[in-house]
């Protein structure tokens, strides 16, 4: 008979995480209990105050590192605490955006068009679901790339999804359109975490352990049958190769940035790409890092077609949030060229580029945002011309996020790019980075075009304009514009942090 | 009896699975195509275990459960808004945004 030994946690570095499910759960109680005046105020208050509170958290334990937080199944050191930093303020300008509830669903539940949902309309109520959704997403995004065990990986990754799933499909207008993204991202995104799990069974069957540790034990002393490993990294590569979206995982990506509400995919855009490279850091450099010829050549293909992909395809756009998407292929892309490079600098400058890429595409985003006619807002490219004319301030900051985007000095695009194509000519795979400055030039010609079309071209009559934002909506504009230029003239001080900072332990 | 039987087993319903999640149209059977596949490495996990003489991969069958089950939720939730708007649960129907 064997005594149960009850586990040993330590609260403090947990505690940005157990913070935001605190968060959440509250927010879920608030939604049975409160009457529906106050419902709104009070949720943002208690999504955004629990947001603070872990960031604050992050920062008191930024120096903390420790590989048995939580019995060994996840490991706080310096780059957790860089991408939990970077996931609670993305978090939190995404809050933000989604506090304008002109863009969800009166009431998700009723059928478009119907009765109940004009009803609702004309009560003026709000959808105050969507808080604590976004807070159980956030959590997940806190636990992914700290996780290292199988268990707690498969389970952070569906925590931080199943709430986007639904999350796509609250938006007010176009109910359809939102529905029918919610649908593909929720059955592509479970078939993928299908893969992930095959994969993580079969690496189980590799290494007889479910810690990363243990799978690293096991590929340094080439032990075990090195087709289960084989099996399990395809599996395990694919289920992460969805969510950062690179090609040929890619399909959803379009479908869901459009259909969902702009806020929703402002929000996913940016924190989901953080957790998901966060997690594939973790696991690339630390269990697999000795099984680099197994992985490398494959996900240097990867890279490749996603760039050329992205940048090829995002051409042929005339929708706004659909070029957006194509541009988050590409540079989903980009980012693989930092993991492939597998050194130091390679790690440091993918930190560095999740940063300064969430908060660009949350800017952009939450400026899609604020475009509209009377019936929403307006996506469709052409009728974006002459914007510059109308209101400079928004087609300005605009152009300089897509400046960032396309790499162009001044801006944090530039620092992040050059840094990940340096760390990966560091490392010798010279073609990856010939590819890559070849599809940056490609994508920087979409992005000039928007700017051409927003600044050189006479606005048509039709009703498209921007309006006056709410104030959480200009913060966002404002923050996103602020960093995107503070990183690109002074970008010494966070590439200094970062890479003090992040170092892997095992 | 070998243990490796089970493993055919379990990768021929996860290929299975990811057939039918290819080729089926309706939504409810690509997703119980995808709860195959999902119980497909459930399999695998349980084998392994017994291969490796520990209970890890036990464990980790028991936390699958637990999701797959929140899955069902969030799935049929989006599935039966989808049916009650378009009175279809074929995922070529769900064609907005192709264009």
């Amino acid at each position: 008979m064997t005594t149960f030994i009850a586990p040993a946690l330590s609260y403090s570095l947990l505690a940005p995480i157990l913070i935001v499910l605190g968060g959440a759960v509250l927010g879920v109680i608030a939604e049975a209990f409160l009457s529906r005046a106050i419902r709104p105020t009070v949720q943002l208050s208690i999504a955004l105050g629990t947001l603070v509170l872990a960031l604050a958290q992050v920062w008191r334990i930024r120096h903390a590192s420790s590989l048995t937080a939580a019995m060994s199944s996840v490991t706080v050191d310096g780059p957790a605490i860089l991408l939990q930093g970077s996931v609670l303020i993305i978090a939190i300008l995404g809050v933000f955006l989604i506090a304008d509830q002109d863009h969800f669903t009166t009431l998700a539940a009723a059928l478009p068009g119907s009765p109940e949902e004009r009803d609702a309309q004309r009560a003026g109520e709000k959808l105050t679901e969507v808080y604590p959704l976004t807070l159980f997403a956030v959590a997940g995004m806190l636990l992914f790339p700290i996780a290292t065990d199988l268990i707690t990986l498969f389970v952070a990754l569906e925590v931080l999804s199943l709430p986007l799933y639904l999350m796509a499909g609250l938006s007010r207008r176009r109910r359809l359109l939102s529905q029918e993204a919610a649908l593909k991202y929720f059955l592509l995104g479970a078939f993928s975490s299908a893969f992930f799990l095959f994969g993580s069974a079969f690496l189980y069957g590799y290494s007889g352990s479910l810690s990363l540790a243990g799978i690293h034990t096991a590929v340094e002393a080439s032990s075990g049958n090195q087709v289960f490993l084989l099996i399990g990294l395809a599996f395990l590569s694919v289920g992460l190769l969805f969510k950062v979206s690179a090609v040929p995982f890619h399909a959803w990506t379009p479908d869901v940035y459009q259909g969902a509400p702009t806020p929703v995919t402002a929000f996913m855009a940016a924190a989901t790409k953080i957790a998901a490279f966060g997690a594939m850091l973790r696991i690339f450099y630390t269990a697999f890092a000795n099984a680099y010829w197994e992985w490398r050549p494959l996900l240097t293909i990867i890279a490749v077609i996603t760039m050329l992909f992205g940048a090829v395809v995002a051409i042929a756009q005339r929708d706004i949030k659909r070029m957006l998407a194509y541009s988050s292929i590409a540079h989903a892309g980009f980012l693989i060229t930092g993991v492939l490079a597998l050194n130091k600098s390679g790690l440091d400058a993918t930190i560095f580029y999740l940063f300064a890429y969430g908060i660009a595409t949350i800017g952009a985003f939450a400026i899609v945002t604020l475009v509209r006619d009377s019936s929403g807002e307006v996506t469709d490219m052409n009728r974006w011309a002459g914007l510059g004319k109308r209101s400079p301030f928004i087609a300005t900051v605009f152009a300089t996020l897509l400046l960032a985007f396309a790499g162009i000095p001044l801006t944090s695009g530039f620092i992040g790019k050059f840094s990940i194509f340096s760390a990966a000519y560091e490392s010798g795979n010279k073609a990856v980075v010939v590819v890559g400055v070849l599809s940056s030039a490609i994508a920087a010609y979409f992005y000039i075009r928007v700017i051409v079309l927003m600044f050189f071209t006479d606005p048509l009559d039709d009703g498209t304009s921007v309006v006056i934002p709410s104030i959480l909506t200009r913060a966002t504009v404002i923050i996103s514009f602020a960093v995107t230029i503070f990183l690109g003239v002074f970008p010494t001080p966070l590439l200094n942090f970062i890479s003090s900072t992040a170092i892997f332990i095992r | 009896m070998n243990s490796a039987n089970y493993l055919y087993v379990a990768a021929l319903l996860f290929t299975i699975g990811s057939i039918g999640v290819v080729v089926r149209r309706n939504a409810i059977v690509v997703f119980m195509c995808i709860e195959l596949m999902l119980n497909a490495a459930n399999l695998a996990f349980v084998t392994f275990a017994r291969i490796n003489g520990n209970l890890d991969g036990q464990v980790m069958a028991f936390f699958t459960m637990v999701v797959a089950a929140c899955e069902v939720v969030v799935g049929l939730a989006i599935i039966v808004t989808i049916y009650r708007s378009r009175r279809s649960a074929s995922v070529d129907d769900a064609s907005l945004l192709k264009r």
